[in-house]
């Protein structure tokens, strides 16, 4: 098999292939660790800051290592692994130029799942710094680029690891999401990203950003590819006291039809404007075109479609995420201070004077000024206002949520409201850069499942289409998922390079 | 000007003796080499993620329970941010607004709650100050950090220093016989800082307080307050303010000095730990904890009182010295006939035995009040049925006091049984009403014609000579009651 006829391998099928002794993996390794150091390090997509120096010594055995078996089900898969993941003795930065060059003493759980499985850590993937941003353009090593558009963004936080996906420098990525992370820059660069319930996969070993929102997931070529991955990334883990038993298996998606399904299409998520202020900030037309028409499809394969569910506080989400999420992130950060690990400023006169320098030199603009947010909302005589007030509207979120499936079985949205803009469009202008995860928030504060797929082009660029559940509802997320994706056909073929 | 009334409250911090830390798995430890009990959790390492310590919650609820608190069904825990380099997550995991135990009491003091947290590493600061300020470097050992930690906050019901130094004792106590703690303030794993402010005497309202951090031993807490109070007051007297503020004491010098003003103090922007789950106390874990709790001294001495018929001082002292208690009641239960009287034995080992012991050990490092273990009865050469055989002999007067006290100097150096040594010795008591005592009391007299006399001629005091004469004679064996009785007799007085 030639490079290119490898690399087009899903990662289900190269694992078979693998399995069957069709392909050595390390070849495969070899034919994307080529690929992904183009695109490292300033380089090409500069979708990798990290790239393995050179294929695995022995595949280790996975599973139970008995005489027979060729190793564990994920046997010389590589993988694309978000910065923010704790790697042993692997580049851990986080995106963010305080943990330059830190080597973790361990690895997070959602990695070894996976390596533990047979997976290859291949890299490690550009994102936002601490994972905060919505284009990739926070991290301290420099801006991914969309490859199906050099000029524009991947989205974020993700950004590296969508674009890797999208562009066939790695057959999956993992990735997180707090906000949005896994499915904005998915829909970004048209490829699948699923944000797991809240629980099913431990974050012990990603570095955080908002403890009860972070989630970690896969962005995937295809809905099956991501099933693969989260059936082996579920795991119930005792260092994560967050962490849940997932109640059943993950099934390999097989459903071609939606007949019985009950689609609902909130008014909130869905239309030309999003809420607040009415700045005029809506999801645009040609992203409501695309959503519209794979609707349409959902319809022939069977689906009901029901226009009057409602998430009446939806439109707050937004708000109320960013004062909770900072409020966290100004607390989670604040180890970040020159003692024990990473950057440290250069002959302090003081103890303060080596917090302050450290912390000024170390973070960027955005990781600052969501600090400062979160450290404001947090503080005395302020946290009731703030703190206070947003938990409780994500309390309304979720009850709007258990409302909604009581009358609907999943719920679908666009998943950003625009599709990849510019480098530098909206750098200026956080608020503006905010609004990306107007559609996505929502789903986060409730701590239920979603997932986006590519559901069109809208002017030669990706659209995503958001698909969310109740809590452990993946399996029938991702069945919905697979049938949506075959009857859309999308292709991604031109984002690879 | 009226009379002032001081006003303590207290705050103990009491490091729990869980197998390992409050949030990892890493093992306690005190005097091993610095950083060898950490990992990530604990030094606060990028993406590291805390989990409850079952065993502290467990603890937790022994402690509420003994101090009569209302036991949470819910509680949370919250981060209480600031930096600090002994503090590597840049908050500690503590509770807030919801803690595990709230209300109670131990003795007469009230309890305002109890809550879990984790201790802070240690900060050693190199160079000439010993604080962070002016040295030249600070090294930071994190094996303490992550200790549990149990806070106990009382309400301000202590009047004096004095009051407060006992209370403290019960309260160290009541937390070893529960097992929870080593409570030992040398070691840190007792801390107290105090709350102080004075009023008009019979005023309810409240004065400005201040806290009064870094006393590190009995003494030092009760030297601290009194210094403190003694600060107020002379403010006070003079026409000025006292200012709300952490203090900080000096043992060495005795001197008090601002740690921090009000203005200074931090805003920890406390908010719900999102790493964490709530802790929801379940039937199980209530009876866990009750069937782990024992006597606690204020119903051990109860009981001693009630049931044995002892003093209140005496059951007190026995059951505040869990130690003396229980050696107490392994020689009750010891005993055989002629059975010694629970009052008589109580005597015995708490002056008696007790001053023996203690003359023998080498002094305590653990200053006023504390605990030396070579003054612990259990681990000395007398054991319960002795002490028990010895009292009911001399309470039945089959030996006499002096005769005890000698077979006790034998039981405390070398061990035995007592009915032998007075078998061997040959120290049982004289019979007042045989010859053998009657003909030593005559010859006593002849021998002191000079305080004869003066006895008979009726001064009492007089007769020191002759007694001490039969006891010479009798080797301590004769009763003292019974020498006068006969002497009187053979005086014809």
């Amino acid at each position: 098999m030639s490079d290119a006829e490898l690399t087009d391998l899903s990662a289900a099928e190269a694992a078979r292939e693998i399995a069957a002794g069709e392909i050595a993996a390390g070849e495969l390794f070899e034919a994307y660790r080529a690929r992904a150091a183009e695109h490292a390090s300033g380089a090409g997509l500069n979708c990798f800051t990290w790239v393995a120096p050179g294929a695995p010594a022995e595949p280790s055995l996975g599973g139970d290592g008995a005489p027979g078996t060729q190793g564990g089900a994920l046997q010389g898969v590589p993988l694309a692994v978000k910065d923010l993941f704790c790697t042993e003795g692997v580049p851990s930065q986080s995106g963010s130029k305080i943990l330059e060059g830190y080597l973790p003493p361990y690895t997070a759980t959602a990695v070894s799942r996976l390596t533990g499985a047979g997976a290859s850590l291949l890299g490690k993937t550009n994102q936002d710094e601490f994972a905060m941003g919505s284009s990739n353009e926070n991290s301290a090593y420099g801006p991914v680029l969309n490859p199906w558009d050099r000029k524009r963004v991947p989205g974020g936080s993700s950004g590296g690891s969508a674009a890797a996906v999208a562009a066939g420098l790695a057959p999956w990525a993992l990735g997180t999401d707090t906000g949005g992370s896994i499915r904005q820059p998915a829909a970004l660069c048209g490829i699948v990203g699923l944000k797991p319930t809240y629980g099913a996969v431990s974050r012990y070993g990603m570095i955080a950003f908002a403890s009860s929102l972070d989630q970690a997931g896969p962005l995937t070529r295809d809905v099956t590819d991501a099933a693969l991955m989260l059936r082996h990334l579920v795991v119930h883990d005792e260092r994560d006291a967050t962490s849940l038993s997932f109640p059943e298996e993950i099934v390999l998606p097989s459903a071609e039809r939606l007949e019985g399904i009950r689609l609902g299409v909130p008014r909130e998520l869905t239309s030309n404007s999003t809420g607040g202020d009415g700045d005029g900030e809506g999801i645009e037309r040609g992203v409501l075109d695309a959503f519209r028409a794979a609707l349409g499809r959902a319809e022939e394969l069977g689906a009901e479609i029901v226009e009057s569910v409602e998430l009446p506080h939806a439109p707050h989400a937004l708000s109320a995420y960013y004062v909770l999420a900072p409020a966290e992130a100004s607390s989670n950060l604040a180890r970040f201070d020159g003692v024990r690990y990473g950057l440290r400023a250069e002959s302090p006169k003081d103890l303060v004077d080596m917090y302050t320098r450290t912390r000024h030199d170390g973070f960027g603009p955005e990781v600052k000024r969501r600090i400062m947010l979160g450290t404001y909302a947090l503080s005395s005589g302020y946290y009731d206002a703030f703190y206070g007030r947003a938990q409780r509207v994500r309390t309304k979120i979720g009850e709007d949520f258990r409302t909604a499936f009581d009358q609907v079985d999943l719920i679908v949205t666009p998943t950003a409201p625009t599709v990849a803009f510019k480098l530098g469009e909206k750098t200026a202008d956080p608020l503006a850069m905010y609004l990306n995860d107007f559609c996505t928030v929502p789903m986060s504060l409730a701590g239920i499942p979603a997932i986006s797929i590519p559901c069109g082009l809208s002017d030669g660029l990706p659209v995503g289409l958001q698909i969310a559940g109740p809590a452990f509802s993946e399996n029938r997320l991702l069945d919905a998922a697979h049938a949506l994706e075959r009857a859309l056909g999308f292709d991604g073929s031109k984002a690879r390079v | 000007m009226t009379d002032l009334e001081p006003v303590i409250g207290l705050e103990i911090h009491v490091q729990l003796k869980t197998r390992t830390k409050m949030f990892c798995g890493c093992e306690l430890s005190f005097g091993d080499p610095p950083n060898t009990h950490t990992c990530p959790v604990c030094l606060g390492l990028p993406g590291s993620l805390p989990v409850a310590n079952a065993r502290a919650v467990h603890f937790g609820l022994m402690i509420g329970m003994a101090l009569e608190s209302e036991l949470a069904p819910r509680s949370i825990f919250h981060r209480k941010n600031y930096f600090y380099p002994d503090l590597p997550k840049g908050y500690q995991i503590s509770q807030y607004d919801e803690p595990l135990c709230l209300g109670g009491k131990l003795g007469d003091v009230r309890i305002h709650r109890v809550h879990l947290e984790e201790d802070a590493a240690k900060l050693i600061h190199v160079g000439s100050s010993g604080r962070i300020q002016g040295s030249e470097e600070s090294v930071v050992d994190f094996n303490r950090g992550g200790t549990p930690l149990a806070e106990i906050v009382t309400e301000p019901d202590l009047r004096t220093a004095e009051q407060a130094g006992e209370w403290l004792r019960l309260l160290r106590t009541t937390l070893r016989q529960l097992g929870v703690s080593d409570v030992n303030m040398e070691e840190g794993s007792l801390r107290c800082d105090a709350n102080i402010s004075l009023r008009p005497a019979g005023s309810s309202e409240l004065g400005t307080k201040t806290e009064l951090k870094n006393m590190n031993s009995f003494r030092f807490i009760e030297r601290g307050i009194r210094a403190e109070i003694a600060r107020q007051e002379k403010l006070l007297r003079s026409g000025e303010r006292v200012v709300q503020e952490t203090l900080h004491y000096d043992p060495a010098s005795h001197a008090i000095t601002t740690l921090r003003s009000k203005e200074e103090a931090h805003d920890y922007r406390y908010f719900p730990e999102p790493d964490l789950v709530p802790i929801a106390i379940e039937q199980a874990m209530l009876d866990a904890a009750a069937e782990a709790m024992g006597e606690l001294p204020a119903a051990r001495a109860e009981r001693l009182q009630r049931t044995l018929g002892l003093s209140a001082d005496s059951a007190r002292q026995l059951a505040f010295r869990s130690e003396l208690g229980d050696y107490f009641e392994a020689a009750l239960a010891a005993a055989v006939e002629p059975a010694p009287p629970a009052q008589a034995l109580a005597n015995w080992i708490s002056s008696d035995l007790l001053a023996r012991l203690q003359d023998g050990a080498e002094a305590s490092g653990e200053g006023a009040g504390g605990e030396s273990v070579d003054g612990d009865p259990n681990h000395s050469r007398v054991k319960p049925a002795a002490i028990a055989a010895l009292v009911g002999l001399a309470s039945a007067k089959q030996i006499s006091v002096g005769a005890a006290r000698q077979v006790l100097d034998r039981l405390v150096a070398e061990g035995g049984d007592p009915v032998a040594i007075v078998a061997a010795e040959g120290l049982a008591a004289l019979d007042g009403e045989g010859d053998e005592l009657a003909a030593i009391v005559a010859a006593a007299l002849e021998a002191n014609t000079d305080a004869a006399e003066r006895v008979r001629g009726g001064n009492a005091k007089a007769i020191g000579p002759i007694v001490g004469y039969v006891m010479r004679e009798t080797k301590g064996r004769a009763d003292g009651g019974e020498v006068t009785k006969l002497v009187n007799e053979q005086l014809g007085i």
